[in-house]
């Protein structure tokens, strides 16, 4: 022990680094800061620090060139020892780190923690979870399969409806003239240099106004902040009824982040590594692209926009929102912090929160998209096909030969696009039923063209037999009162 | 300032200061814009096309829409597979073809052909398309992307190279 003092005062007197360790480990902070709600931001850290690991022993077999990527995650998965885990602790440990960062930002936001006077401890922190999801689009990307390469896709297609700089935009993003090689290459140069050494300044300069500022202190319903006042009163409440942040307040942080570190060592055990889906050939076309957890609300609001308010929304929201989040400490960075007294916050926490929950499990089994597969992979439920006549057999034979399961249920399985047919002849007559066949309309394409009278006849025949045992058939009521 | 007043005098370490900064602003203006240059090259390139064979004329049978697929005219030894692009043929009658992007016009999903229905529907957000690549249903702000062709020496041609997008339509 005494040898060790010694140790550390030699490496004192040269750097001074000990003595800063101790004082800030050992600087005062609001006892009440010592809470569990408080452990969020350091939690983000330590799945930061963890994703640094992982990712540079995941570096050294990772092939970064579109011709081998597909391959050495194949061998980092099957054939390199431990390479699975590895890979399972990063795929993992980007949702934990994604999950963090969003409850922190929400304990911060209901704690009124962005008020004078860290406004720019918030902006700092609004760029840390752009950076944060930027990290997991990229990374999305380096597992280069089939949805890494279609996602690719949507971002260059979202690019290419920017007025004028549009083509500019798509060739910056992908490095060249299609998703290739160099799209690859920079995506990788993202990951791994740009956006990683952005997120280290950053959180660097994030912890160092924590420090000069001092941990929020828990909000007091009633308690304003003033500009004129509020240091001096934090001053005198650190003085008053100060701890010291080591180990007072830390354990906690200490705990959580144990506990953080164990649920991924769990989670990447038990749920294994993410993928790679299918090999990233466009040839490939027997493919349904979706997005990783945490964009699949994106991908969810794409497919249920209005068309005409598509293009102005995917290039003005994200900045909207960001503006928004941004001005949030200038615009409100005074007042009261509790959220106790700020139903407006608690409300629009909530109302997010509820959104983007309701677009992510939308999107889970995205019903706006044909199951491209039921038309021939799901049968005709037996129930539809007894005591039917041979021209309505022949209806439910088209049934499914032309795809109209894709986009329709029959007996609780199919698309999810169209309505269910299990009853559509209580909802439309003989002669509705065939103009909706032939001329489409709503989400329905016309199919004139591609069905012959006759069969038109045999499909609408067995239309009009579904309905449920005991209900009607819809009626044609001016063709009884008129015969 | 008056005409007769005389000149502040420059000390050497004024002087030194001053040039070290202008020369500094200099090198690192010389050293910054090759680097810009080269990280916006690929902005520079833009409409690159060529003609590329799709395969003689007998592998598109009348009446029929086939997948084909070309290796991008504009490829490097590690593109791998990535460069390999598929479009979708469709034979009319004789010389009149329709060849169309696989690309969704929504968002650039891969759209697939079912000739039982005679529709190209998108697994990503439920776009659907008419046989001649005419917007049917969903979301898509406009019909499917069509290649210029021509037919030469037996065989078919595409006008082609890019990925297709709204701004920038094959």
């Amino acid at each position: 022990m005494k040898r060790l003092r010694a140790v550390a005062d030699w490496i004192d007197a040269r750097t001074g680094l000990v003595s800063f360790l101790v004082e800030t480990a050992g600087h005062r902070v609001p006892r009440n800061t010592a809470s569990w709600w408080y452990v969020f931001g350091s939690a983000t850290l330590v799945a930061f620090v963890l994703q640094v690991v992982t990712g540079i022993g995941l570096a050294t077999v990772y092939a970064p060139s579109a011709n081998d990527a597909w391959a050495s995650l194949q061998a980092l998965d099957y054939d390199v020892p431990l390479g699975w885990f590895l890979r399972a602790l990063h795929g993992w440990g980007s949702n934990f780190m994604v999950a963090l960062v969003v409850v922190h930002m929400i304990q911060v936001f209901l704690f009124g923690a962005y008020k004078y006077p860290r406004e720019l401890t918030w902006t700092v922190g609004v760029f840390l979870l752009l950076v944060t999801l930027g990290m997991a689009f990229t990374g999305q990307i380096m597992r280069f399969d089939q949805d890494a390469y279609w996602g690719l896709g949507i971002g260059a297609a979202i690019m290419g409806r920017v007025p004028v700089l549009g083509p500019y935009l798509v060739h910056l993003l992908l490095g060249g003239p299609i998703i290739a090689g160099a799209t690859l290459s920079r995506f990788f140069t993202l990951h791994v240099f740009v956006v990683p050494g952005l997120l280290i300044a950053l959180v660097g300069v994030h912890l160092l106004m924590v420090l000069r500022l001092g941990i929020n202190e828990w909000p007091m319903p009633g308690r304003l902040v003033r500009r004129a006042t509020y240091r001096a009163e934090y001053e005198a409440l650190v003085a008053a009824d100060g701890v010291p942040f080591f180990p007072d307040a830390a354990k906690r942080d200490l705990v959580f982040g144990g506990l953080v570190i164990l649920a991924l060592v769990a989670c990447a055990a038990i749920f294994g590594p993410i993928g790679p889906g299918g090999q990233p050939d466009p040839t490939i076309i027997a493919t349904e692209p979706t997005p990783d957890f945490f964009f699949l609300w994106i991908y969810a609001a794409l497919a249920l926009l209005p068309a005409n308010l598509e293009t102005p929304l995917l290039l003005t929201a994200p900045v909207i929102g960001i503006g928004i989040l941004l001005a949030l400490p200038y615009l409100s960075g005074t007042g009261e912090k509790s959220w106790r007294r700020r139903p407006v916050a608690v409300l629009v926490v909530a109302t997010v929160l509820l959104t983007i929950g309701t677009l992510t499990y939308l999107g889970t089994f995205a019903p706006w998209s044909p199951v491209m597969d039921a038309w021939s992979a799901l049968p005709t439920p037996a129930a539809y096909l007894q005591k039917r006549s041979p021209l309505e057999l022949q209806g439910a034979l088209l049934v499914q030969e032309k795809q109209c399961r894709n986009c329709h249920r029959l007996g609780g399985e199919g698309g999810l696009r169209g309505p269910a047919l299990d009853d559509v002849a209580t909802r439309l007559t003989h002669d509705q039923l065939i103009r909706q066949v032939l001329q489409g309309g709503g989400q329905m394409p016309a199919y004139g063209k591609n069905l012959s009278p006759p069969e038109v006849t045999a499909l609408v025949a067995f239309l009009s037999t579904l309905h449920p045992a005991g209900q009607v058939p819809a009626i044609d009521a001016s063709a009884r009162t008129n015969p | 300032m008056a005409e007769n007043a005389p000149l502040p005098p420059v000390s050497r370490r004024g002087f030194l200061v001053a040039f070290g900064l202008a020369l500094n602003a200099a090198a690192a203006a010389l050293f910054a814009i090759p680097i810009v240059g080269y990280l916006f090259a690929p902005a520079r390139r833009i409409a690159e096309q060529a003609w590329i064979p799709l395969g003689p004329l007998a592998d598109f049978p009348e009446r029929q829409t086939r997948l084909a697929t070309y290796r991008n005219p504009f490829v490097e030894a590690w593109d791998g597979e990535t460069a390999n692009v598929p479009c979708w043929v469709r034979r009319i009658t004789g010389d009149t073809f329709q060849v169309f992007a696989i690309n969704c016009a929504h968002l650039g999903c891969p759209v697939r052909w079912f000739p039982e229905s005679g529709l190209f529907m998108c697994p990503c957000h439920g776009g659907v398309y008419y046989e001649d690549g005419s917007r049917a249903s969903g979301p898509p702000p406009r019909g499917l992307y069509e290649y210029t062709y021509k037919i030469e020496g037996g065989q078919l041609w595409v006008r082609g190279g890019e990925l297709p997008t709204l701004s920038q339509p094959v």
